[in-house]
């Protein structure tokens, strides 16, 4: 055993960027995952002293406890107008929010929209599981059509409660995108995917070509009621039809 | 170098806060302050000092931007009229909460809802009691002449910054679109990323080696860590009601009667006194500069020496609260008072201080 503990056999160590902290998403949740890649990519780059995260409010409003960077905790929906300014006041710094889909697509969407609009050189990470997480489970604006949430009991009634928003799809419209993406974080391929498209996201700013939007679909097991097992195979069965996993937009050049 | 200049007290906003090292203004269109976002656009002073200038999405957009920029331990402001104001006190809450310094300026219109766009002093209540939800304060200065309005955005970014606390320009249509003379001041240099790191530590620019990460949040769940919080918070602003209370005292020497009255009206308040004093009566002026820390012992050190107090202001009776909590009950205080943006004229002052004051 103490044969194979050597360093080239090394494949897989934690992010120093990755605090010692441990996780308050339940197992199986997918924001641990997306937090593990960002923090790798930060460190990869080696843009810790340059990097300003802003988090939202939602299940992932503690993300500060995790990744060893400087960060700023936004209002509600918030977030974006919060990393344009940031970014305009130091435009040399890294400067990424991260928003569920409450915060980014329901009440933040004035936010969203202009930001992306206005081509912020900013990255903008994505959180859809089709649900409020942090308050216990309501409906969202991605929630699937006849998908049952605390407030949509029954399942969501397309008729009363009105569609499901394709956020991505819309910023994708604007000019001021730069490049749009659509992960997931659920198999080792798709974690290999999404570190790659937010390593991308990372790196456009220093080309000041727009804003970098990475959706990655999840989970939440606790608010679908589901073993982590199944949400997984209920994500990839209902979740990626209505939301095709790959690159919306990239760079033509 | 200063210069001195005739302008209105909106331009006046815009000038002084190029020339006071402003790093960010973040704005949204409305009346009666628009000037301030258009002079600055005029200016173009990222070219010059490296300001940054944006037009915002709407005011919710406005004050998180500010909150950004404040985290970041930069010199940075909005300026809306009473409405604007409203939607941003979700952010300003915030702002408090973080302990974020930024500078606010309300060119406040009569209300409520939409209201008229004409002058008013409704919004009282909304800077000086909190205005979002929690338990926080503004610190907030009155001035009352396009010259204060000018001085006001150097002062308010210094105490913004000494308190870690938002701080409020609480003016009024009027002085905001009034033209006076006014002495605008050198331009001071903005800071470098090197003096905030050393006059902001908390400030969000980059975790370095040498010190832990900084992050800026208003949450705490344990609700034992968030009194000691507030009790933080608390105590900041007893500092403030020790160290930071501005008033004028105009011909209070001999004065029967007090006027008190802050911004636009302290000034037709100035004419109303010479008129009286025309006719005999021993009439002064209390103004507050600091609407919070509101001006208590000088309110209340008057009580030895005169009959009664009027409170003039251009609301239905919201300062009046406070001066009449100072005087407690010790003299007669009443309220003078003209809604939906009409501004008093110095005789109808001087006949009411008559009617309600010395007749009464």
């Amino acid at each position: 055993m103490n044969d194979i503990i050597k360093p080239e056999n090394l494949v897989y160590r934690k992010s120093k960027l990755l605090t010692d902290r441990v996780f308050h998403y339940c197992p199986g949740c997918g924001h641990s995952t997306a937090h593990r890649l960002i923090a790798e990519v930060i460190e990869e780059m080696g843009i810790q002293e340059k990097t300003i995260g802003i988090c939202p409010v939602g299940c992932s409003v503690f993300a500060y406890h995790y990744v060893d960077i400087d960060w700023q905790q936004a209002a509600h929906g918030r977030a974006t107008a919060i990393a344009t300014a940031v970014k305009r006041l130091m435009p040399d710094k890294y400067v990424f929010t991260y928003q569920g889909d409450g915060d980014l697509a329901a009440i933040g969407t004035a936010e969203t929209i202009h930001s992306c609009n206005r081509a912020e050189n900013i990255t903008i990470i994505f959180i859809n599981n089709g649900i409020y997480g942090m308050t216990g489970g309501q409906m969202a604006p991605t929630t699937l059509p006849g998908m049952k949430t605390s407030t949509c009991p029954y399942g969501r009634d397309v008729e009363l409660m009105g569609n499901p928003l394709k956020i991505t799809e819309l910023v994708a419209q604007l000019p001021g995108t730069y490049f749009v993406t659509r992960q997931s974080v659920h198999t080792p391929s798709a974690v290999r995917k999404c570190k790659k498209a937010l390593r991308k996201a990372f790196e456009n700013q220093n080309l000041k070509k727009g804003t970098s939007f990475v959706e990655i679909v999840s989970n939440c097991n606790s608010g679908w009621k589901m073993t982590p097992v199944a949400a997984n195979k209920w994500m990839e069965e209902n979740m990626f039809p209505f939301y095709p996993l790959g690159d919306i937009k990239v760079p033509t050049e | 170098m200063e210069e001195v200049r005739l302008m209105k007290g909106n331009e006046a906003i815009a000038e002084a806060a190029i020339r006071a090292g402003a790093d960010g203004y973040f704005g949204y269109p409305i009346t009666p302050q628009s000037e301030i976002l258009e002079t600055l656009m005029l200016l173009k002073p990222w070219e010059t000092t490296g300001m940054v200038v944006l037009q915002a999405e709407s005011e919710v957009a406005s004050i998180n931007m500010v909150y950004g920029g404040g985290a970041c331990g930069k010199k940075v402001m909005t300026t809306s009229s009473s409405p604007g104001i409203s939607l941003m006190q979700e952010g300003i809450s915030y702002m408090a909460g973080g302990e974020l310094p930024g500078l606010l300026v309300n060119v406040v219109r009569g209300g409520p809802g939409l209201g008229t766009i004409q002058p008013s002093q409704a919004d009282y209540f909304q800077a000086t009691k909190g205005g979002g939800h929690g338990d926080y304060k503004l610190l907030v200065l009155a001035p009352a002449s396009v010259q204060e309005m000018a001085d006001f955005v150097g002062l308010g970014f210094d105490l913004a910054f000494k308190y870690r606390n938002p701080v409020m320009i609480l003016s009024d249509g009027a002085v905001g679109q009034m033209m006076e003379k006014v002495v605008l001041k050198e331009q001071k240099p903005r800071w470098t990323e090197t003096e905030i790191r050393k006059m902001s530590p908390w400030a969000t620019v980059g975790k370095t080696p040498d010190r832990k990460q900084n992050f800026i949040t208003s949450l705490e769940l344990d609700s034992a860590v968030q009194e000691q919080v507030n009790l933080r918070i608390q105590a900041k602003y007893r500092r403030m009601e020790q160290e930071e209370v501005r008033y004028e005292a105009i011909r209070c020497d001999d004065a029967e009667f007090i006027f008190v009255a802050f911004g636009l009206t302290s000034r037709i308040c100035q004419k109303s006194i010479q008129l009286a004093r025309e006719e005999g009566i021993k009439v002064g002026l209390l103004r507050p500069i600091t609407l919070y820390p509101f001006p208590v012992k000088p309110i209340e050190d008057l009580t030895k020496k005169t009959k009664g107090m009027l409170v003039v202001e251009m609301n239905a009776g919201q300062m009046v609260e406070d001066v009449r909590l100072a005087v407690n009950g010790k003299i007669k205080v009443e309220h003078y008072g003209r809604l939906g943006g009409i501004i008093p004229s110095p005789v109808e002052i001087v006949e009411q201080l008559k009617i309600k004051i010395i007749g009464g």
